[in-house]
């Protein structure tokens, strides 16, 4: 998908919530799903908001962990940029569900 | 029988090199349904991929038909590699051969059970945080997690990148050990594999399958008590009698402690569900997959899409990663569980300096029964706590068979240091002759 910038955006109640994040309220996990584009049913938002504060309850214990120093030995991989062989056209578009022209389609914008 | 345990999602073949000579000459390979699989669907388990068909293969398949192995299905999985049962595949549950109420463990079940019930000789799983090893424990086969880079990603379908890695499964530590040599190597597709030339400390020549000799003699293999800690006292019995047959073979034990592994879960989980929620961002209906038919717009069109295409196990952890990562909650979550990470692998880097390997049970409890664990995920990611800690620490790691208990089997898990692959099958196989 072609707009991700939102993904990382506030969650909503960061600014209340960030001390005793173990509590989620059923408009957090709507407003989440709607980040990350999943449509929920009713049902699965009840469900989904008391199952999310029992597991960040349990993800509290990572601030017992001590700061710890990161070093890892990551080197770059680089090689030339040439071009080389990759799919055809058609077999890019093979799994789509809608195709014109050779082009891929997606859904209206607004 | 194939219908029975529901090892396979599709079963079709793709033929190995009839030329070929070697131990895979003749073989038969099942491979986890997320591995790609020219002409072949590759569904991950999911409603999402139900039609999807791969252009291209993975590395690893074709290296593994090269060497005259020929794939006869791809196998059922937790979908998108996520859960430790093999219940979340949307193509039905896969039981357990063994005792077909309980479950294969997962998320590579199919993978597994297929092994166990002689349906191929040897599969391919992936291992995000136990998915290779629980199911081969669960199952009474040998599971082995590479260490990270030493075998191509490229056409596995992501869930967590830097966590996973294609394992082999098999029945003996031996046949395992044979998969390994041929599907390990850099790759110039998957920029994360590493030349064995170029890694200090690695022996570039290693022979995993020559190293299954059982010579345990003068080996030390460390003994975490926190691993121990928790785990159901039938497993623990089990796991007990073979580290003292190790040493009834030479093998010197010595007690240690790993006090970052009680965060390893917590840190696993997070790191997943983040790495899940930008990976599985791919999965819109345009170009692949399903589509619903929404009259929506773009963001309308793709949330409908995901609702209709994710199951609930996998919407709760892309729904965790965004909220792990949201501003207000990236440095409480995800920075906290980096350091967690990054302690898990300074613990380990330590250890290894007294120790060969590092022995525990694979699982902390016996094969659950269908159905048992679905409702309650935290319950599920708990039976992680064992096998999480390689994936974090990036190093490999083997479940082996260490007896039964009740009748249903117990695996021992073998944890060696950054691209020791050799000195685990050795140990392993020790375990296997007793």
């Amino acid at each position: 998908m072609s707009d991700t910038s939102e993904s990382t955006d506030d969650a909503g109640a960061a600014s209340d919530g960030a001390d005793d994040a173990a509590a989620v309220d059923t408009e957090e996990v709507r407003h989440v799903a709607d980040l990350a584009r999943v449509r929920l049913a009713d049902d699965e938002v009840d469900e989904f908001a008391a199952q999310f504060g029992d597991i960040l309850e349990y993800f509290e214990a990572l601030d017992e962990v001590p700061e710890v120093e990161r070093e890892e030995e990551l080197v770059n991989v680089m090689r030339p940029d040439e071009v080389e062989e990759g799919l055809s056209q058609e077999e890019a578009l093979a799994n789509a569900e809608e195709t014109e022209d050779g082009f891929f389609v997606g859904p209206k914008v607004s | 029988m194939a219908a029975d345990i529901n090892a396979f999602v599709t079963e079709e073949r793709i033929e190995g090199d009839a030329d070929a000579d070697g131990p895979l000459a003749d073989a038969t390979v099942a491979v986890k349904d997320n591995i790609s699989t020219a002409g072949i669907r590759t569904t991950c388990g999911s409603e999402m991929l139900a039609d999807y068909v791969p252009p291209y293969s993975a590395t690893v398949v074709d290296r593994l038909t090269d060497a005259g192995a020929t794939v006869v299905g791809k196998t059922n999985m937790d979908e998108f590699g996520m859960g430790t049962t093999t219940e979340t595949s949307a193509f039905g549950p896969t039981k357990n051969p063994v005792d077909t109420d309980r479950v294969p463990g997962g998320s590579s079940g199919g993978s597994a059970a297929a092994v166990a019930a002689g349906e191929a000789d040897v599969a391919l799983g992936s291992d995000t945080g136990g998915s290779v090893r629980c199911p081969a424990a669960f199952c009474g086969v040998v599971g082995i997690k590479p260490t990270y880079g030493l075998v191509s990603r490229y056409g596995l379908i992501a869930y967590a990148n830097s966590l996973e890695q294609i394992g082999p499964i098999a029945g003996t530590v031996e046949e395992a050990a044979a998969v390994l040599d041929v599907i390990a190597g850099d790759d110039p597709h998957d920029g994360t594999t590493r030349d064995l030339r170029e890694v200090e400390g690695a022996d570039p020549d290693a022979g995993y399958a020559a190293a299954a000799d059982g010579d345990v003699d003068g080996m030390t293999i460390g003994v975490p008590t926190e691993l121990f800690e928790g785990a159901d006292e039938r497993v623990v019995e089990a796991v007990e009698a073979a580290i003292a047959d190790l040493e009834a073979q030479g093998a010197e034990t010595t007690e240690i402690s790993l006090p970052s592994v009680e965060h390893a879960v917590q840190a696993y989980y997070v790191i997943a569900m983040a790495e899940a929620s930008s990976n599985l961002a791919r999965f819109d209906g345009v170009r692949y997959g399903h589509r619903s038919e929404s009259d929506g717009n773009w963001n309308e069109s793709f949330a409908e899409t995901r609702e209709e295409g994710f199951g609930a196990e996998v919407k709760r952890r892309i729904l965790l990663g965004t909220y792990a990562l949201s501003a207000g909650y990236h440095d409480k979550y995800y920075e906290k569980a980096q350091d967690a990470r990054a302690w898990v692998r300074q613990d380990f880097e330590d250890a290894f300096e007294d120790v060969d390997a590092i022995a525990s049970p694979t699982m902390p409890v016996l094969p659950f029964e269908l159905g048992e664990s679905l409702d309650d995920p935290l319950r599920m990611y708990l039976a992680d706590a064992n096998t999480t800690p390689a994936n974090l620490a990036n190093l490999p790691a083997i479940s082996v068979p260490a007896g039964e208990a009740d009748g249903l089997p117990v695996g021992l898990q073998l944890v060696g240091p950054k691209f020791g692959e050799e000195t685990i099958v050795r140990a392993a196989s020790a375990v296997e002759e007793r």
